[in-house]
Formats: C-alpha cells, structure tokens, sequence
C-alpha cells in the first residue's frame, strides 16, 4: 500500500550519494558486460562452426580409408588404400537413399597459366560433388559425368586460384597447367571463406577424380567417399547398410576391425559444436563470477549504508514505518543499483561484441535471451545480496536506532 | 467520546531490562493521568526511569507489567508493527538532536510521517500540507533548505512541524532546548507555548529546573517511580520574555 512513496524514498537515497551509487552500479556494470560479451563471442564460435559444418552439405555420410600400420609405423585416416573406385559404384548401386555418391582423391601441387604459378590443392570428384556439397558456381559450368567418364582434361577452380593464376582476367575456357597437363578451366566456383582450421577453402582446384588419378596424382585409392542421403530418416540405416557392404568386400571377418570409418555429419557436427559450448560455458562462468563480485560490492555498500544511516532509519521507525517499508526502501536502492547496472552492462556488453567483431573480426552473436538472462540475473543479484543488509536494517530497534552515534 | 478527558493513562507500569545477569527495574510501577490539552513537564536527575517512560509513553517500548491507555485504547500488548501505526497517527516526537534527516529539504523531512500513513496524498497535497505546518512554525520559505542551511532553532522547529503533521494525539518532546542557546530554547518553548493554547497535548523530558516552568505541570521522578506530582505555581511566559529580549537588544533608538 506504500510501495509508491518506498521507490521515491529509495531513488532520493541513491541520488543523494551520487558518486557511491555508480561507482557500486559499475561492479555490476562491468559483471553483466562481460558476461554479455563473453557468452557473444562463445555463441559467435559456436554458430560459426555450425554454419562451416552446414557447408558439407546435407545428409552427408563421410566415409574414410582405414590407417595402416607398418614396423610401427600408422599412416592415418586414408593412408591405407583400402577404398576403391569399385567400393563406391557398389554403394552407388546398392545402398538405398543415396542420391549422390563423390570419390574423393587429394593432393597438393604446383598450377601454371602463362607466367604466372601457385601451389594449390587439387581435389578428385565425381559430378555429384558440386550437389553434395552445396557449392555453386560463381561462373562457368561444373565438369560432367561424362567428362568423369572419359577423365578429361578440365577443372574448375576457386576464387583464390583464379585470382593468384589469373589475376582480373576471367579464367573460364582458360588453359591451366598441373604438371604440365594443361587442363581447360570450366567454371569458377562461389568464395567460401575460412574453415574451422584457418584453411581457405576457396584456394582449390576441383577436377573429375578419373582425370586426378590417371594425369596427377597416379594410383587408384581414393582417400575418402562422400556419400548423400536423401531423406535425414535413412542415414542411420544408409551408415549401417554402407558399413556392412564394405565389410562384406573388404572379406574383413566378424570380430575384426573395419579397415575404413564411417562418419555422418551429425556426429562431425556434434564434436565440433562440444568444444566450442564449453568455450562458451567457460567463458560466461569467468564473466559471472566477475558478476557475483559486483553483487558483493553491492552488499558491501548496503551494510555501509545501514550502518551510516541508523539514525535515519530509527526516524523513519518513530514516526511509523514498519520494519517491512525498511526492508522494502533498502532492498530496492540494491536492485535499482543491479538492474540500472544491468542495463548499462548490457549496453556495454552489446557495444564491447561489436567493436570485437569489427576491429578483430571476431563473429560474435548474442541472443536476446543472454540479454533477458543477464538482466534478471542483475535483478536477482541486487535482491540477493541486498537482503541481508535490507533485513539488518529492518530489525534494528527504533530506541537504540534513535540514540546510535 | 473519553469519560474523564484522560489522553494517556498509565495503570502501575513497570519496566525492567535483563541485561544478562543483572536486572534492571528502570520504572516501578507508575500511574499518571494527563488530560487533553495539558503541557507536562517529565523532570528528574538521570538514571531515574524518565528516559524509559518517555519511550513508553512514546510507544517506542512496551510495558512489562501495567497497562498503558492512550486515547482510550489499551496498546501495552500491541505488536512492533501496530505500535508503529499508532506512533504514526497519534504521536509527534521532537528530539534533544533533532534527528532530521541530512541533506532533504525541510519540506521533505516534514512530509515524512505521511509516507508511512495509511492516507493516500497526492505528491501536490503532501506538498501543500508541510507547507501549511511549515508557515505555522514560523519557517514559511525556508521549505527547500536543508538541514545544514538552517539554525539549530529552525532545524528544530522543523522536528515540530513534522511532529504536527498528522495531527497528533500528543506531542512528546525529549529534551528539546538541550542543544539550543537560552534565547533560541525561549523561542523554542514559545512555540510549545503556543500549541498548548490551541489545545494540543505537550509532554518534555526535561532536567532544566527554568525550562520545566513553561509547563503547567511538573513530574519528578526518582528510582523509577514518581516523586512529585505538581502544578506550575509560576508559569513563565515565553512569548513575553521574548518581547523583553529583543526590547533589550534593539538599538537605542533616539
């Protein structure tokens, strides 16, 4: 019934010690800044690497060559050799769902046209790739099955390649030399960026895998078989249906170890997406107990001012307020200090992730419920550690209030 | 409608303190009438329970034995909260030091008590009525200074408009010229004087033999119990007094 007139008492008190009410409202200033910005910068990561996982495409079932050991000696994941051109005609033809199938063959090496060279990768695929990994092209056409067929001459490139190679001239229907094959540029293919690991994606050549196996790279194990599933409700059947096929061609007997691995993107996305939740986490926990710090400076101003307005209080008590107006008056100054701190801390927070991610271009990305979190957790600070001195307050006798020096 | 004019009525109060150990009999067993419109002086050397009554009286502190009638009503037995309503809405306290609260205007420091009354006013009646209390204890226009701007005499004056201001049963007064100069106490007692005559009830603390004679009754207390009971054979008038100090300090005029 007295709520009205507890809030002016309360903002009277705070604007009479003006300097004290900010330098306390900065401890929670600094505390929900920091969480703001922390959790902006976490969530950033985490989106950023969802975003990179999205970009191998959808419903992608990975498939690798098993690791050989020999004196000793393991060549990890591909080293082995043990995946066939045969193996992925075979998923191709048998397992059900799958609408698009890639063998995939890797290398790195020198690219020549005119005067100019670059140290690039080359990737092997099928036409499927271009699908699979939802990559369009920029420019130009991608190469055909026809031309996997035949292992023609052609490839298509990223921006980086085309850039460094060609510089402003448009590459498409262009020479470009790979050990000395020259092979005709089709198509340039839609920058991608950074991945996860710093590499730049868009510093590629991309070429039918017959052609990389026969004219490039020699040999006939490919690295890695990309696989597209497509209906998300048959990857877990398309895995387990890949895994026995190849089983069943590997002759591997039951009991022994598969001799390849099998990878879908939920699973790639789930471990990349753990490291940075727990960034995140991390981070916040560090920010909140900056935020819990702030709390006890608000509860330290608060036994201070209890104690230097005794006096005040015992008035207040003579001429009729109950212990709860006190309760009250002194538990709003201590969330009117952590929720105005809050706001200016989310403001700060907010100011501190755009700075970042233009200045340092960090990606940051924060979310209107880490806003609405903060602020209620600034509210929640203020009730928590204004209670204690609210209630010391309320409790003292007006006699002895009255008469403290 | 009261049977005999009685504002407070105390029946064989009592009033001891367990300090641990020791117990304290700070009052032992006192009754006392005071009828409307009286001013009564509470005299006696300290240590003889009238600080103690006075917190009784002023239902800051309850009785442990005894009952204690104000305005009819028996509040020995009332809770913190219930007591803080009737101080509210009965009471007005003036203190020995004042007890204004630092850095509010005056006008603020008298709209107090109405913060914490039942009544709802307006920000602009608040307002209108400490001003109102304000011009009637001489302090019109001096309703935004603060504490420090004003003298010892206008801070407590201020005390006594925040006293009135919700029109009290009784005034209790603690010792109120006991940080004031003799002219500004004369002033002080005039303005006591003066609400007495408009019928307001007056009680003081006081150990002041001189300052005792502006009441119109005097209570002497010793060892917590009352040693005298008297009325005032020579009542000093303040307002007159104060006519004579000025007459003396006024320049010669020729």
């Amino acid at each position: 019934m007295r709520v009205g007139s507890t809030f002016n008492v309360a903002f009277r008190a705070l604007r009479r010690n003006k300097m004290r009410s900010v330098l306390t409202a900065l401890g929670i200033i600094i505390g929900v800044g920091a969480v703001i910005a922390m959790v902006g910068i976490g969530n950033g990561a985490k989106a950023q690497v969802e975003a990179q996982i999205a970009s191998l495409g959808q419903n992608v079932i990975l498939i690798f060559s098993g690791s050989t050991t020999s004196s000793g000696i393991r060549t990890g994941w591909g080293g082995a050799g043990t995946l066939k051109v045969e193996d992925a005609e075979a998923i191709r033809r048998e397992v059900p769902g799958v609408v698009g199938v890639s063998e995939e063959v890797v290398s790195t090496t020198q690219v020549a046209a005119g005067n100019q060279n670059w140290f690039t990768r080359i990737y092997g695929e099928s036409a499927d790739y271009f699908d699979i990994r939802q990559w369009p092209l920029a420019d130009g056409a991608p190469f055909t099955p026809q031309d996997v067929r035949s292992a023609n001459k052609v490839c298509v490139i990223g921006r980086t390649t085309a850039t460094q190679v060609y510089g402003n001239e448009d590459p498409v229907g262009q020479i470009l030399r790979i050990k000395e094959v020259p092979f005709t540029v089709t198509g340039v293919l839609t920058p991608k960026g950074l991945s996860t690991q710093g590499m730049d994606q868009d510093d590629i050549v991309i070429m039918p895998y017959t052609s990389a196996m026969k004219r490039v790279i020699g040999g006939t194990n490919l690295r890695n078989i990309n696989v597209q599933i497509g209906d998300a409700r048959q990857i877990e059947a398309a895995q387990q249906q890949i895994i026995s096929l190849l089983r069943q061609r590997h002759n591997i007997r039951p009991g022994r170890d598969d001799d390849f691995t099998v990878r879908n993107q939920q699973e790639i996305a789930e471990a990349a997406t753990a490291t940075s939740r727990i960034m995140t986490l991390l981070l916040g926990a560090i920010a909140g107990v900056s935020l819990v710090v702030g709390g006890i400076g608000i509860m330290n101003i608060m036994l201070v001012s209890v104690t230097e307005r005794t006096r005040e209080i015992g008035v207040r008590m003579a001429v009729g307020a109950h212990g709860s107006d006190i309760l009250t008056q002194f538990l709003i100054e201590a969330v009117t200090l952590s929720s105005v701190g809050g706001v200016i801390g989310i403001i700060c927070g907010v100011g501190a992730s755009k700075i970042l991610s233009a200045y340092a271009h960090w990606p940051t990305l924060i979310s209107l419920s880490s806003i609405a979190i903060a602020f209620l957790f600034s509210g929640a600070v203020g009730i928590f550690f204004g209670f204690y001195p609210a209630r010391k307050a309320a409790a003292l006798d007006p006699i002895e209030a009255l008469r403290y020096e | 409608m009261n049977n005999n004019g009685a504002v407070v009525k105390l029946l064989d109060v009592h009033k001891t303190y367990n300090t641990g150990e020791m117990e304290v009999n700070a009052v032992r067993g006192v009754s006392l009438e005071i009828h409307r419109a009286e001013f009564v002086a509470l005299m006696g050397a300290s240590g003889s329970g009238k600080s103690t009554l006075m917190n009784i009286l002023g239902c800051l502190d309850r009785p442990t034995a005894g009952h204690y009638l104000l305005d009819d009503a028996d509040v020995s037995g009332l809770d913190r909260d219930r007591l803080a309503d009737i101080r509210n809405r009965k009471i007005g306290f003036v203190f020995q030091n004042f007890n204004l609260l630092p850095r509010t205007s005056a006008r603020e420091n008298v709209e107090l008590p109405l913060l914490y009354s039942a009544q709802r006013l307006t920000n602009a009646q608040l307002r209108e009525k400490a001003d109102r209390v304000l011009a009637s204890v001489g302090l019109g226009g001096r309703e935004d200074h603060h504490p420090s701007q004003l003298s010892g005499g206008q801070q407590q004056r201020v005390a006594i408009a925040r006293a009135l201001i919700n029109d009290p049963e009784v005034v209790l007064a603690d010792e109120p010229t006991g940080n004031l100069d003799s002219r500004t106490s004369v002033e002080i007692m005039a303005i006591f004087q003066q609400l007495n005559e408009r019928g307001i009830t007056v009680i003081m603390v006081t150990h002041e033999q001189d300052i005792a004679a502006y009441a119109r009754r005097n209570v002497i207390m010793r060892d917590g119990v009352i040693l005298e009971d008297r009325p005032v054979a020579r009542r000093a008038n303040a307002a007159g007094e104060l006519v004579r100090i000025q007459g003396a300090e006024a320049p010669p005029t020729l």
